[in-house]
């Protein structure tokens, strides 16, 4: 995904990035020619159990998977020839294509909101990050990413019930016509499912955010100040470019959560009311395993694949350092 | 220095605000799961009579602990090995020099970004070629391939940056190449090993897919994968439910509390490694 650009700044440590690695040969040795001589299998020998078992468990399940997306097949029978008649079905099937357009719906809530929110966020609490209260909520707002997505959806399925909290809430302050089963209403369902991602995601990012404004040099913010900069532009021509490279993490992590949900929408909503909140995870889950249409669910899967690796590719270009 | 007195206040309130959205689906859970079993509290409301026999009924109900002895298991199985063996591969993409390393490289960073939906069908299959199906095996071989990217980036990061110099001292002192990785490397690289077990050990616990899909007895499951279970089966018992997932959380929650400082730094540098 992104290149470990984080490691300490050491001059001899961009040498030993891809790209730099194969044109390094015939410099002089001091200048950080990366590599230890040693005879030229001792490496392979160290690398190979660990590509053995990924080459067993994943390349060769990808390459399963478009195998059986060329064929139809309920899993257990004879399998019949189809060639991309599957894939077809993916593209105007409503029903699969509305999954990968659900998916797409739920970038605006797992990726926009938290990103949009958390430097926001993080941008107002700089000028206290070093405090006591800012170390507890460090700790605090960590906790959606400990515990597992399903307790999450779990958690906010009750809140999100007719009975649940939020209704409770909007009652009181006089909303009491809004109040609704946010999860079980079609039109409402799959913003609440966005709703849990965001929650899941804000302080991560939010976190990662301030993590990167501790590297920002104090002083451009004071010289920023005596030319009469407001916090606005301070942010605009400080704090947005400098975490150029934060901002590309967390993008790249929330856009393949959002694209690749599965835990959050089972525990939820089981892709209902209808298809409303129905995502390909789901969608792939549902077609090989209850509907046993093999075929369909794979070229769904190499679908997904292929979305998640376009979709995260271009933000890679954020994730790099401006200079070199 | 006003404006800055306000933004610092502004600062306080937006901070203690957000921890209260992040905490509240947890006392919600906790507030209803005091309520008598079988009853549909309002939100947030404290019970006038707490009932905590919820928690001892949902312990038993959800079969605790043969979930916690099931996920150790699971977890046991997974990290260890996956720990050695990303090291091992870490330290000769990120040190050794060998033929062809970019192309292994690149090889394993297309793994990063894959969802582990596209590749459930045919886990399935395999795992049931192999006659594993229903057992924790199902689940623990799976994920040591699954995190064999991640790891292997990981611990190549931090290879990477370890100087060359290090290694041809010990070299000149007689030492082969697997003395020098268990001696002098591995000692060093104990911090990036630590982040990473830390990592694996919560994405094995949380793990849900391969949980529902491979394993059917709940009791063989992670502990995410059983919550599933416990939904399908107390789904309309609201207080035994939250109870439940509560119960089901706390040994991360716990565990994270503990060593809450280690778990933050290796989130937050997985992430951006990631």
């Amino acid at each position: 995904m992104a290149q470990p650009t984080l490691g300490p700044a050491r001059p001899d440590v961009a040498e030993t990035r891809p790209g730099g690695v194969a044109k390094a040969r015939g410099r002089t040795p001091r200048s950080g020619r990366p590599g230890l001589r040693t005879s030229p299998w001792a490496g392979w020998l160290f690398v190979l159990p660990a590509f053995a078992i990924y080459a067993v468990v994943v390349l060769w399940s990808i390459a399963l998977t478009f195998q059986y997306s060329l064929y139809r097949w309920d899993g257990i029978g004879p399998s019949t020839w189809v060639g991309l008649r599957n894939y077809g079905k993916v593209f105007t099937d409503p029903d699969l294509y509305g999954s990968v357009l659900n998916a797409f719906q739920l970038i605006v809530f797992f990726s926009v909101i938290p990103v949009g929110l958390g430097l926001v966020i993080a941008s107002t609490i700089r000028r206290i990050a070093a405090s006591r209260l800012a170390l507890v909520a460090r700790t605090v707002l960590f906790l959606p990413q400990v515990i597992p997505l399903v307790a999450a959806g779990l958690a906010w399925s009750w809140l999100l019930a007719s009975t649940g909290l939020v209704n409770q809430l909007l009652a009181r302050v006089g909303l009491g016509g809004a109040t609704r089963a946010w999860l079980g209403d079609v039109s409402t369902a799959l913003p609440a499912v966005g709703v849990i991602g965001a929650w899941v995601l804000l302080g991560l990012c939010t976190l990662l955010f301030l993590a990167g404004m501790g590297k920002i040099d104090p002083t451009l913010y004071e010289a920023a100040r005596i030319d009469g900069a407001g916090p606005f532009r301070e942010f605009v021509s400080i704090t947005m470019p400098s975490l150029r490279q934060e901002i590309g993490v967390c993008l790249t992590v929330t856009v393949i959560a959002a694209l690749a949900s599965f835990d959050i929408v089972y525990i939820s909503t089981q892709g209902g009311p209808g298809d409303s909140t129905m995502v390909p995870g789901l969608e792939i889950y549902y077609l090989a395993f209850s509907q046993r249409e093999v075929g369909v669910a794979s070229a769904l899967a190499v679908v997904l694949m292929a979305l998640v690796i376009l979709c995260v590719l271009p933000l890679q270009w954020l994730t790099r350092e401006e200079s070199s | 220095m006003i404006t800055a007195h306000r933004e610092v206040w502004t600062g306080r309130v937006l901070l203690i605000g957000l921890m209260a959205i992040t905490v509240m689906p947890f006392v919600s859970l906790f507030v209803t799961a005091l309520h008598p079993s079988g009853t549909y509290p309002p939100g947030l409301d404290w019970p006038s009579h707490p009932h905590w026999g919820n928690f001892t009924g949902a312990y038993r109900a959800a079969h605790m602990g043969e979930l916690l002895k099931s996920s150790t298991l699971i977890v046991v199985g997974v990290v260890p090995l996956s720990l050695i063996l990303g090291t091992m591969a870490g330290f000769a993409l990120g040190h050794l020099r060998m033929a062809g390393r970019r192309l292994v490289f690149l090889t394993f960073v297309l793994g990063l970004t894959l969802p582990f939906e596209g590749i459930i069908t045919p886990l399935y299959s395999q795992v049931r070629d192999f006659g594993l199906l229903n057992t924790r095996w199902a689940i623990i071989v799976p994920l040591i391939g699954l995190f064999m990217p991640f790891s292997v980036f990981w611990m190549r990061a931090h290879f990477v940056t370890m100087p060359k110099e290090l290694s041809e001292g010990a070299r000149i002192d007689g030492a082969n190449v697997w003395q020098l990785f268990w001696r002098i490397h591995v000692p060093l690289a104990r911090p990036a090993i630590s982040s990473l077990a830390i990592l694996l050990f919560l994405w094995t616990w949380n793990q849900f897919l391969l949980a529902i899909v491979l394993v059917d007895d709940p009791a063989k499951r992670t502990m995410a994968g059983a919550l599933g279970a416990f939904q399908g089966q107390w789904g309309t018992d609201i207080p035994l439910l939250c109870a439940g997932s509560l119960l089901i959380l706390a040994p991360t929650l716990l565990i994270f509390l503990i060593f809450q400082r280690r778990f933050v730094t290796a989130l937050l540098q997985g992430s951006l490694k990631g």
